[in-house]
């Protein structure tokens, strides 16, 4: 049954996915790959737009968002229950007989090694992003990709700038450039 | 734990969706609101004892701001507290998210919005490039650390491996590096 599945994958994503936002990015590739009926990488770059620029946990959001998409209100609100799942149990775990668990050396260690791959991951879910966006079926959109290095450019040079700006304005030029090209 | 007996149920739910739903982004954007709700409005906890509990939040399996929410909601009442701060905090994106999927669902297929949705998603792009950029250079601090960085990369696009493999070598990466480097050091 749908909502099941729903909650034990979500379930999986909120248990493997540690440290930040886009740590559960990796996963929901591979969930689409799994569960092509559910919602395709191409869904996941407008989800996470969505995400990015709504109130709330990137992480929750995009739980939310790909449940509804699988399967409606309900759906959403399964998945974004499975996401949460593992924290509330290994937090009130944690709480009741790991005093001082962030402090511990052998938690450190693993994290210095943690670190590095999650970057390694979130490198793979952002090379399918830009596959769906930069490319069609192997050819390069031109245009597309100058606009990418344009917004990458003053992304980088004003990082303060709240991301939902950067996504208005990319809508707006959307709308003038006519993309998809 | 200054007020632990005063504090009722509905006050964790209260704050927690205050907190959720004027956070933008990720876990650590919620930190200044979290500062704001429960050090300076409500006094559950000093501090020192939220920077704790924002450390172990980040070392925790899931979402950073999720496991904070549950851990001061776990301190004030148990586990009941930490379903209900936690409950709280999705709150807002059940409702936001669940309202705007479902709009955009019914526009999917008007021209001007696939258009936009052509320039967001070029957006977005340069968005998870910069991330990386950020991420990349706070964390990959040495050889070891870039050599396994490659290979995650390499496993996952080139390969097809699972994720969460990368997640298990990670962790025992970083225990027997660090075990290494500290026998050489004696």
């Amino acid at each position: 049954m749908i909502f099941l599945q729903l909650y034990y994958e979500f379930f999986k994503i909120g248990l493997f996915s540690i440290g930040g936002g886009l740590a559960s990015l990796p996963f929901l590739y591979k969930l689409a790959e799994r569960q092509p009926t559910w919602f395709s990488a191409q869904n996941i770059v407008d989800m996470l737009a969505i995400s990015e620029s709504t109130p709330g946990p990137i992480g929750i959001n995009m739980a939310t968002y790909p449940g509804f998409v699988t399967a409606g209100p309900f759906g959403g609100i399964i998945a974004t229950l499975g996401e949460v799942s593992p924290s509330i149990i290994i937090i009130c775990i944690i709480a009741r007989f790991l005093d001082q668990f962030d402090k511990n050396p052998r938690v450190k260690d693993a994290f210095y090694g943690l670190r590095s791959a999650v970057i390694g991951l979130i490198i793979y879910a952002g090379s399918k992003i830009f596959a769906v966006t930069l490319l069609d079926m192997g050819s390069i959109r031109y245009i597309e990709v100058i606009l990418f290095v344009i917004l990458f450019a003053l992304a980088m040079k004003f990082r303060k700038v709240h991301p939902l700006i950067w996504i208005v304005l990319g809508a707006v030029l959307g709308l003038l450039l006519k993309l998809p090209s | 734990m200054m007020k632990k007996e005063k504090t009722t149920l509905w006050q964790l739910y209260a704050t927690f969706l205050k907190i959720g739903g004027l956070t933008f982004g990720g876990g650590y954007a919620m930190l200044p609101m979290l500062q704001r709700e429960v050090i300076t409005n409500n006094r559950w906890v000093t501090e020192e004892e939220l920077l704790d509990i924002y450390a172990i939040g980040q070392v925790t399996p899931g979402i950073i701001a999720i496991n904070t929410a549950s851990l001061i909601g776990y301190r004030m009442r148990g586990v009941l507290g930490s379903i209900i701060a936690t409950l709280g905090e999705v709150t807002p994106s059940l409702v936001i998210i669940t309202l705007l999927a479902s709009v955009l669902t019914q526009f999917q297929e008007n021209l001007l919005v696939q258009r936009a949705f052509g320039g967001i998603r070029v957006a977005v792009c340069a968005l998870i490039a910069q991330s990386i950029i950020t991420l990349f250079k706070k964390s990959i601090v040495d050889l070891p650390t870039l050599i396994l960085c490659l290979v995650t990369v390499v496993g996952t696009i080139f390969l097809h491996l699972s994720p969460l493999v990368f997640v298990i070598v990670g962790i025992l990466f970083g225990l027997g590096v660090q075990s290494l480097k500290r026998r050489n050091a004696e």
